[in-house]
């Protein structure tokens, strides 16, 4: 709830805190990937543009940071798959240093000792999955293709604001007519495909091509990402599919680490983003939206100070949005109601490694090429689904599913020679513990991280030289993130779409006019897409347009 | 019978694809991991190792020297004291290249030149009663190089003098004990150095190198990977963005040094009293702006790409993998204005992008081609923009 609800109607009376400030045309609530797409988007538009971000650091989650000479961590967000390439191009990335790094492993421990290793070749991928199953070897290419034929037909949805299916204005209905029109056009196999993922559980549709426990483990892993679900409940599908439809130099599912990590990727965007114009302002917490007369006239800083601008964008969460830097009263109760029964439950965290040289797998002896890419703790469908069932009833994983990155193997630079990073996605943590609280638990979390490494990686302890452990409440403290889910709002059907973050509020408007939301809490989501910001963006100029053609901006 | 080269027993061992070329008779590693889009980004990220021996090697020494060269080169090799390198190409009377190569001083009245193909005949041809020998050398150097941003560091810790080279400086020192020249040169338009060791130590070289390297994601890379780096870089490759003048069947194969954008070499022509070979062609191509094209680079407009693409019913390709082969550009009605010569799909840029031969009224940066290929069995032609080479060319490079 918001602590003050300052309605200031004259500049006159504001604390502006230089001559200049009340030239900016938008200030953007928030510097993490998406607060920086959207003011570089505005700022390249021609609009004054001022990022105000709370902290000493722009990045939000995706951020990385030198806890230990030599040791970089990336604290939260750890790797690149769903970025959008038309992002990187029209905010020209690739002058400032845009590099995301091939992984080109997968490599999925088992808890027999065996382990399945997948690499860049197709021949030898086949006889990898063979040593498991010869029948899932060939059920594999019938798996990629289906779900290929999904992303393709899903993937525009990404790129553009979804209709509003609640307004009468042509252009929304024309908008929905051709969505309706695209998925009329395809083939029955492939929509159903699409809804069966839209809908369903990983499991159900895992298990139609595959009968060997650690490709479903492995392929199962993606579908509960950040999400309170397991691979058998319904909705898992859908987070699947996100995961799948993720896109490296244009092939679906692969995955980069960004040079230095995804702090790398936000320092860039930054520099981009000021390349464009924008002006960026840290250790800039913002106490409040200011409005008047129902529309943003600016924002107060938690110093007392004022700023003033025509278009107020929020880049935090949906809960934040409406609840906290406006004053609910301000909304429709129904917008309020919703956001209120917003699930975020965030049942990740992260445990970051620095190590004194590379975890010995048993059975690849000395090799540690297998490195090179996220290496999988998640072996079956039963190993995640059971982890899932002690978050239920409110207790963190015993034996948490790990997605992890030994980030030096691919980019030496993140540690010193021979020695490593490894940072370590863990679910499931729940918020919200029945029996205790973070605080209590962070380290008995850490306990249990490591000593499940352990179990796979014999003498793991002995290469650890420190660890960070950062618990659901650790990034709502530090990141902001409401209950420290990672994607602002889980990936569940009735938060996607038409419905992110709520029913006739997905197209980045708020009832305030010239206050707009461009996080992750909006369509399409979280994963350091940063299309929310690139959308936000256009719906914001487009608004600015026809209100400058006299038409009206609608808001 | 294919010859290896000094550094086999090293790079036959790292191999795990056991998939090689031949490289003027010796066997070359096509790629040495199962990804060379992961070998590609050692050298951008990292530094990667590769083993460029087979080049043709020529020792030119003696009083004369400098005057030979001064006489055979296109670019004045007076400009280039001992302790230097040049990039440089040799030319026909008519002023269409011959070939291209880096020519190190590596010692008063003493060079070393490198060329893709066999140049021996021609160089003798030419001695013409001066006190110059020119000998083929090929087979009495291994030739390392050591590409990427790391490469600098990694050097200078086994010869410290190499951290102070600037680029295209050589230097005289030692690796392990044993006696290279060491140049700041290469063929990926990254910082990069290459290591010339005596056949007979180039093992020791090799472990000492790789030695200093473990545990720092330096890793061999191959062919493919070296292509990828040289196209973004804007690297010529002989018989592939052109031909030698030599063995070419009509002008329409050759190429003037000004046309593969090579201009820069001639840019103090005006007080350069050299009779060197083509210098009245070159001349008068100058004063008479009678180039036929240039080479120059083109980027694919993106959102064509993906809308063609998508139009077939297809997932836009994004292939980084090479392609060393003649696709042409048209204009809007589709008369043809010239030819591509080497294409990819550029991880570090992002874009599908394009060495290639455009008329002259269109290498202004920014104009407007259509490249066309084929997809789904038929041709589509695709927007593309000129733009300047080299399109990759980070400050690293040459700083």
């Amino acid at each position: 709830m918001p602590k003050s609800t300052a309605t200031s109607t004259t500049f006159a009376t504001s604390k502006l805190d230089r001559p200049t400030d009340h030239a900016w045309d938008a200030i953007v609530i928030g510097g993490g990937h998406n607060g920086l797409t959207n003011a570089a988007y505005l700022a390249k538009a021609g609009l004054r543009t001022l990022v105000l971000e709370r902290r000493h650091l722009v990045g939000g989650a995706a951020i990385t940071e030198e806890l230990r000479p030599g040791y970089w961590f990336t604290t939260f967000s750890y790797a690149l798959s769903l970025l959008r390439p038309d992002i990187i191009h029209e905010l020209e990335l690739t002058k400032h240093g845009f590099m995301p790094i091939l992984m080109p492993t997968t490599f999925c421990p088992m808890e027999n000792g065996d382990y399945l290793l997948l690499g860049q070749d197709h021949g030898e991928n086949h006889r990898e999955i063979a040593r498991h199953s010869k029948h899932d070897a060939d059920a594999y290419d019938a798996f990629n293709h289906d779900v290929l034929k999904v992303c393709q037909a899903i993937k525009p949805l990404l790129d553009a604001a979804p209709p509003d299916i609640f307004s009468d204005d042509p252009e929304e209905l024309v908008a929905l007519a051709m969505l309706g029109q695209r998925f009329r056009r395809l083939d029955k196999k492939v929509l159903h495909d699409a809804v069966r993922l839209l809908t369903g559980s990983a499991a159900d549709f895992l298990d139609d091509y595959f009968e060997s426990d650690i490709l479903k483990g492995y392929l199962a892993s993606s579908s509960i990402i950040g999400t309170k679900v397991g691979p058998y409940s319904q909705g898992s599908g859908l987070v699947l599919l996100y995961h799948l439809m993720g896109e490296h130099d244009g092939e679906f599912g692969a995955w980069a680490f960004h040079k230095r990590g995804n702090g790398g990727f936000t320092q860039l965007l930054a520099r981009a983003a000021e390349s464009f114009g924008v002006e960026i302002r840290l250790e800039s917490p913002v106490e409040t939206v200011i409005t008047a007369g129902g529309r943003a006239t600016g924002v107060a800083l938690d110093d007392g100070r004022e700023l003033h601008a025509p278009i107020v964008v929020s880049a935090l969460d949906p809960r934040r949005t409406f609840l906290e830097l406006v004053d609910p009263r301000q909304l429709p109760a129904d917008l309020v109601e919703a956001i209120t029964r917003f699930r975020f439950q965030g049942t990740s965290a992260k445990v970051n490694f620095a190590l004194d040289g590379y975890p010995r797998y048993p059975a690849l002896g000395d090799r540690t090429d297998q490195y090179r890419g996220f290496t999988n703790i998640g072996p079956s469908m039963e190993y995640l689904e059971r982890a899932f069932d002690e978050a239920k009833y409110g207790a963190f994983s015993q034996r948490p599913y790990l997605d992890c990155a030994v980030q030096s193997a691919v980019d030496p630079d993140m540690a010193p020679p021979g020695k490593a990073v490894m940072s370590c996605f863990v679910q499931y943590a729940p918020y919200h513990l029945r029996a205790s609280d973070w605080d209590t638990q962070r380290q008995p979390l850490g306990d249990t991280v490591q000593a499940t490494l352990e179990s796979f990686f014999p003498g793991f302890s002995d290469l650890v030289i420190q660890r960070e452990v950062q618990t659901p409440l650790d990034i709502e403290r530090t990141v902001g993130l409401s209950e420290g889910n990672i994607f602002a709002g889980e990936f569940l059907a009735p938060q996607m779409y038409f419905f992110r973050p709520a029913p006739g509020w997905s197209q980045y408007r708020t009832p305030i006019e010239g206050y707009y939301q461009c996080g992750s809490g909006t369509h399409p989501g979280g994963c350091v897409q940063v299309t929310p910001g690139k959308l936000a963006a256009l719906r914001i100029l487009k608004d600015r347009d026809r209100a400058r053609a006299g038409t009206g901006a609608r808001v | 019978m294919i010859r290896t080269t000094p550094f086999h027993e090293r790079t036959a061992a790292l191999n795990e694809t056991g998939i090689w070329e031949h490289w003027s008779n010796h066997l070359v590693a096509t790629r040495y991991q199962m990804s060379e889009k992961f070998e590609y980004f050692a050298i951008r990220n990292t530094a990667g190792l590769f083993d460029t021996s087979p080049l043709y090697k020529y020792r030119v020494h003696g009083p004369d020297a400098d005057r030979f060269l001064a006489g055979v080169l296109a670019r004045d090799i007076r400009t280039c004291p001992t302790g230097r390198a040049q990039y440089t190409v040799w030319c026909d009377d008519r002023g269409f290249v011959v070939e291209d190569g880096v020519v190190l001083h590596v010692a008063p009245e003493e060079y070393l030149l490198t060329a893709a193909e066999p140049n021996l005949a021609w160089f003798l041809a030419l001695v013409d009663g001066l006190e110059v020998a020119v000998d083929d050398v090929s087979g009495d150097w291994g030739v390392l190089a050591v590409q990427g941003p790391k490469s600098r560091e990694l050097l200078a810790s086994l010869a410290p003098d190499v951290g102070r080279l600037a680029y295209f400086d050589v230097i005289s020192t030692t690796i392990g004990g044993l006696a290279v020249h060491v140049s700041r040169t290469g063929y990926t338009g990254d910082l990069g150095f290459e290591i010339w060791s005596h056949a007979a130590d180039a093992v020791a070289v090799w472990d000492a190198v790789w030695g200093i390297s473990r545990g720092r994601g330096v890793i061999p890379f191959g062919m493919t990977a070296l292509y990828m780096a040289r196209i973004e870089a804007g690297l010529l490759l002989l018989d592939v963005d052109f031909h030698s003048s030599r063995f070419a069947w009509t002008d329409a194969d050759r190429s003037t040094p000004i046309e593969l954008g090579l201009g820069w070499m001639f840019r103090d022509l005006a007080t350069d009293d050299r009779a060197f070979i083509g210098h009245e062609a070159v001349r008068r191509e100058i004063a008479a702006k009678s180039s036929r094209w240039r080479l120059s680079g083109l980027i694919l407009d993106w959102q064509d790409y993906d809308r063609i693409f998508d139009a077939a019913g297809l997932i836009p390709p994004k292939d980084h993998t090479p392609i060393q082969d003649e696709y042409y550009i048209y204009d809007d009605e589709l008369n043809q204005l010239g030819y591509a010569t080497s294409q990819l799909y550029s991880p570090i840029l992002q874009r599908h992008i394009a060495l290639a031969r455009v008329p002259i009224h269109l290498t202004a940066p920014g104009s407007r081609v259509k490249l066309e290929l084929g997809v789904s069995h038929r041709y589509e032609y695709f927007d593309a923009h000129v733009a300047r080479l080299p399109l990759f060319n980070p400050a690293r490079r040459t700083a």
